[in-house]
Parts: C-alpha cells; structure tokens; sequence
C-alpha cells in the first residue's frame, strides 16, 4: 500500500471535509485495520516513479503531459488510471512501457530502468484497440510474441493452448482476426500479452471500443485472470464503474498539467461480482472518484 | 388464365435479365459491340478516300458499294477493320510454327524473355531501395530526388543511348533490353513498396517494440506481410511497363525478331494490318501477364486469410 503522491497529500486537507476521505486516511493510516485478506505482507514494487514529468514541445507551445508524478505499484497490485482526456493517463502507462521518455524524474519498472524492463519483456501491453495481425490465424497471433522471444516450438504450442482456454477462446485456433467479434479480439490479445508469462500487464483502454455487454463480461473475466494468474496490472480508463469495479488501487489524474489528484484503495474480495455495483461500500468509492475529478477541475468544461 | 401466363412470361423474361451471367457479363459485351460499331464506321470513313483515289487511278468503274466493300478489305488501309486484323493476328499465331522468323508467336516469345528478366531485375532492385529508403532517412533524401529524375527522361530518349554504351561494353541482344525493361519498371515496385513497409498500424510496430523485436523481425514479421498488398498492385503496373521497356529497346537496335522489331518493320513497309496484329499481340501478352501476377496475388491473398 505504499503508493505515494504529493499533489495528492497537497490536497488531503481540503478532502478532509469530507467523512469518505476521513474513512480513506484511517485505511492508509493504519494498514492493519484492514482485512487481514489483503496484502498481509509488505510486497516487492513493481512500479517506483519519483516525481516524473514529461513535456511535448508542440505547434502551440509546451504541453505539460505529466508534471510530478510519484506512483509506486506493489507486486499483484490491481492499478487503474483515470481521468479525462489528456490527463497524462495513458502517458503513464507509455513512460512506464518505455515506448515515451520522461523529461525529468527517476523511474524503476521491475527493479531495473524502463528500457530495461522492456528488453527484459517485464510487461505486456494491450491497447484499445486488439491491433491483432490480420495474415495471421489466431494460433499465430498468440505465437507471434514467442516466435519473437525464441520459445521452442513445442513451448508456443503448449503456451497458445494454455492461454487461447484462459480466456476462453479454445477452438478458436485457426479462425483469423476477421472471424471474431470485437470482444473476442480483444481477449486474444489480452492472451497475446500474457503468453510470455510477463511480470506486468499494462492495459490502455482496453474495453473502451466495446459497448457495454461484452465490457461487463470481459470485466469479469479480466478480474478472473487477474486472480488466478496474479500479474500485477495497470489498467487506464474512463469508466468510473469500471475502475472501481476492477482495482485495488484507483489513481485519478487531472489535467493541465496532467497529475496525479488521489489514490483510493479498493479493496473488495478479489472474487468480486458485478452486483457489488450495487452495494454502498462501491457507491462510496465511486462517489470519491467523482470529487477527486472534480477537484481536478475534470468537470469544468 | 391468360393474363396470368402472361404476367409469368414477363417475369421469366425480367428474371433472365438479371441471371448472374448475364448481369456480369453484359456490360462487357455491349461496350465491345459499341466500339466495334464505331471502330467499323471509322474504318469506312478514313478508308473511303484511300479506296477511292485506288479506283479512280486505275480508271475502273466503281460504286459505293464498291467502295464500301473495299474499306473493308483494303491492302494497306490508314485503319484496318477489326476482322482484318483479327484475321491476321489468328494468321499470325496459328498459320506458322511457332519458331518461324513470321510467327507472332516467335516474335512475342523474343519480347517476352526480355521483359520477364527485366521485371525479375526491376522489382528486385525497387523493393531493395525501398528497403533502403525505408530503413534511412538519409538515404530518403539522397536517393528519392534521383529516382524521380530517372523517370523523368523518356525512356526513347534514353534507351538508344543505352543500347550504344552496353553495346560498346559487348553486351547486346537480351540483355541491353532486359536493363531498359528494369529501369522502367523498379519505379512503381519501389514506390509502392516505400508505401506498403510504412503501412502498419502504429499500435502494430508498438507491439513489436513492446517485445522488444530486432528490427529484422519487424521487417520479416510485421513490415513485409503489411507490404503485401502494395506489392501485387505495384508489380502488376510494373509487369505491363517492364513489356513496354522491352518494345521500345527492340525499336533502336533495329532488332530482327520482337514485337517490337515487328512494329518497326510493319511501319516502314505502310503494313496497317501487321502493326496492329502485333500491337493485339502485346496486348494479348500484357493481359495474359497480369492476369498471371493476379492469379499468384489471389493464391497470396488465400493464404494469408483474406475474406
């Protein structure tokens, strides 16, 4: 439980006003008052970012994306992002995938530098969209990553069964991309970044292009994944029933300069259902994400 | 009763228009029988004179009709009727062996060699530049000016001059032609292959980061499936220019055999009928290459799971 931020401490008084924040500060006060379920011990970091910025030079002038962001992620931790547009949320995800450089700040992924995590393949990462290859079966697809790894072909085949039936796509082996409904797509490819067995699984959006069935299904399954495989997962979206519905950890970001606002820890059963929407304790934290954006200024325009 | 086997009559009538062969094919057939139809007044029209002045220097007696007919079956006419030159191109494939210096099929065969080597050559080289070009900025900038210049120059212009330098060097016969058949057509292959190694979704050539693939991985996994599209439509542009770059280097070596050796001669000698048979050869020959690169890209095309 160890993820800290200065804007948001920066704010903590202000919140105070509310009882829900005071119910926030007893629990990461006092760890020990919370369920003995959850994290009854300290946890290796995954994720350790100090005061990380990051700013684009555009047409119109500097774009602060990040501006002092610290975040520290604890192995098997369930993190999401969110925030509105151009919150820096997704920019997050990119610095911690190494695929954009922060401008300033320190950043350890896995106990080693971002570029090393992604030579090391720490993480795998899912975009909004499957981006499968469409000449490839599925079968290759999943395969793709091994081949590019090296794994030994009787290791890609047992690898692409193992993960096509952990998200519930087996018989699906020969069908290409254009075969399978969106949904379906988006489970390969959330198998697709599982299959080389990384430390990570940073998620952008992953549910974002789907509409809300097939969202509340794959929810489920993800939160089923999440639990018997133990990844630790970084998740963005701008879904606040989502967020709270997945995590274990909710980090809301606002924007201009994108920063971190508030931390919430979640911390229901990890076998959770989607009827705990319903329950108070999730109306609570929902109603907390709601002030921490609005405290962010997310609802101004 | 009979209005009502009427109004079925009527339906099978309206049903037969639109039975599949007929809507696929129709259009077709009309627009032939179209020009066909405008092709055979303009034979008459450009011929009448021709015919004409025939009868009158020899000082027969004719009607129109006469004149007419002869339109139709004129020696050396300014425009030769399609049956004539159907007549001689049928003549010319199947009225000789096929090896006979008269044969068409001889001629398209000469033709046909060089612009098969010249295309091997040509979409080789076009698809390593882009290969170059894709991988380099500096060589973007270095090389793409001189690859638009060269085609810039038109190749009559050029390819006497080429015929003259390799033949300096003793190179000559197929090879001058297989060369200015290559460098007309690694053009298309390489602008089309420039276009399809940048053509991957972004979020694809992030994955391949996020995997941390070596760059000979993202070509060979990622880069070369996305191209394969480009390359088909660039080869099969690539395949009819490589023909054209091989007639026109038959034009200036005044080469025997070829169809362009035939074109020249057929020109010289004021033979309408032959130049046209052999341009229907190359014709013939153009299609039947296309329709080749197609059958090869729709057999790609399966395997790689399109739909």
């Amino acid at each position: 439980m160890s993820i800290l931020s200065e804007p948001a401490t920066k704010l903590r008084p202000e919140h105070q006003v509310s009882p829900l924040t005071s119910v926030k500060l007893a629990h990461s006060s006092s760890p020990s008052e919370q369920p003995p379920s959850i994290d009854p011990a300290p946890k290796r970091l995954v994720v350790d970012a100090q005061d990380i910025s990051l700013t684009f030079d555009t047409a119109d002038g500097r774009v602060e994306a990040l501006s002092h962001v610290s975040l520290q992620v604890a192995e098997g931790e369930f993190v999401s992002f969110i925030g509105p547009s151009g919150c820096g949320k997704t920019t997050m995800l990119r610095v911690i995938a190494d695929l954009q450089q922060p401008s300033s700040g320190s950043l350890e992924v896995n106990g080693m530098s971002a570029a090393n995590a992604r030579l090391g393949r720490s993480y795998g990462y899912v975009f909004q969209a499957p981006a499968l290859f469409p000449w490839r079966t599925i079968e290759k697809n999943l395969k793709l990553p091994l081949e590019i790894m090296g794994f030994s072909e009787a290791e890609q085949q047992q690898r692409v069964e193992h993960y096509l039936s952990l998200v519930n796509l087996t018989g699906f082996e020969r069908k290409f991309p254009w075969q399978l409904s969106g949904g379906m797509q988006q489970r390969v490819s959330i198998a697709r970044a599982l299959s080389f067995d990384p430390a990570m699984l940073l998620m952008d959006e992953p549910f974002g292009a789907l509409d809300e069935i097939v969202r509340d299904h794959l929810n489920e399954q993800l939160l089923q994944l999440w639990k018997s495989t133990e990844k630790t997962v970084l998740f963005v979206t701008h879904s606040i029933p989502e967020a709270v519905f997945l995590s274990s950890k909710i980090v809301v970001m606002s924007p201009r300069p994108g920063r971190i606002i508030d931390i919430i820890d979640c911390n229901f059963p990890r076998d959770r259902s989607l009827e705990i929407r319903e329950t108070p304790e999730f109306l609570k934290i929902a109603q907390r994400v709601r002030t921490g954006l609005r405290a962010g200024h997310s609802y101004d325009e | 009763m009979t209005s009502s086997s009427l109004a079925l009559r009527l339906q099978t009538r309206r049903s037969l228009l639109r039975h599949p062969l007929v809507e696929r094919y129709a259009p077709v057939v009309t627009m032939v029988l179209a020009l066909m139809v405008i092709w055979y007044i303009a034979a008459v029209a450009m011929n009448w004179n021709l015919v004409r002045d025939g009868f009158e220097r020899e000082e027969t007696p004719y009607t129109t009709t006469h004149v007419l007919a002869g339109t139709m079956s004129a020696e050396r006419p300014l425009l030769p009727a399609p049956h004539q030159i159907v007549s001689t191109f049928v003549d010319g494939v199947f009225g000789y062996p096929p090896l006979a210096p008269r044969s068409l099929v001889y001629h398209s065969l000469v033709t046909l060699s060089a612009t098969l080597i010249g295309f091997a050559f040509g979409a080789i080289f076009g698809t390593l530049l882009a290969l170059m070009i894709v991988h380099s900025r500096v060589l973007e900038r270095s090389l793409l000016p001189w690859i638009i210049c060269s085609q810039m120059v038109p190749i009559v212009a050029l390819a006497p001059i080429f015929i003259v330098v390799l033949g300096a060097i003793g190179l000559t016969g197929l090879l001058p032609k297989s060369l200015i058949s290559a460098y007309l057509c690694f053009f298309p292959v390489t602008i089309g292959m420039v276009k399809g190694f940048t053509s991957p979704d972004p979020l694809q050539l992030e994955l391949m980061q996020t995997w941390s693939a070596t760059p000979r991985q993202v070509l060979f996994k990622l880069r070369w499936p996305s191209a394969v599209p480009y390359l088909f439509a660039s080869l099969k542009v690539a395949i009819t220019i490589s023909l054209i770059g091989a007639i026109v280097a038959e034009l200036p070596t005044g080469a025997e055999a070829g169809i362009g050796a035939r074109l020249l001669a057929g020109s010289y000698y004021g033979q309408t009928i032959q130049l046209w048979a052999a341009l229907v050869a190359a014709a013939v020959l153009s299609s039947g290459l296309i329709g080749i690169v197609s059958l090869i890209e729709r057999g790609v095309n399966r395997r790689m799971g399109a739909h």
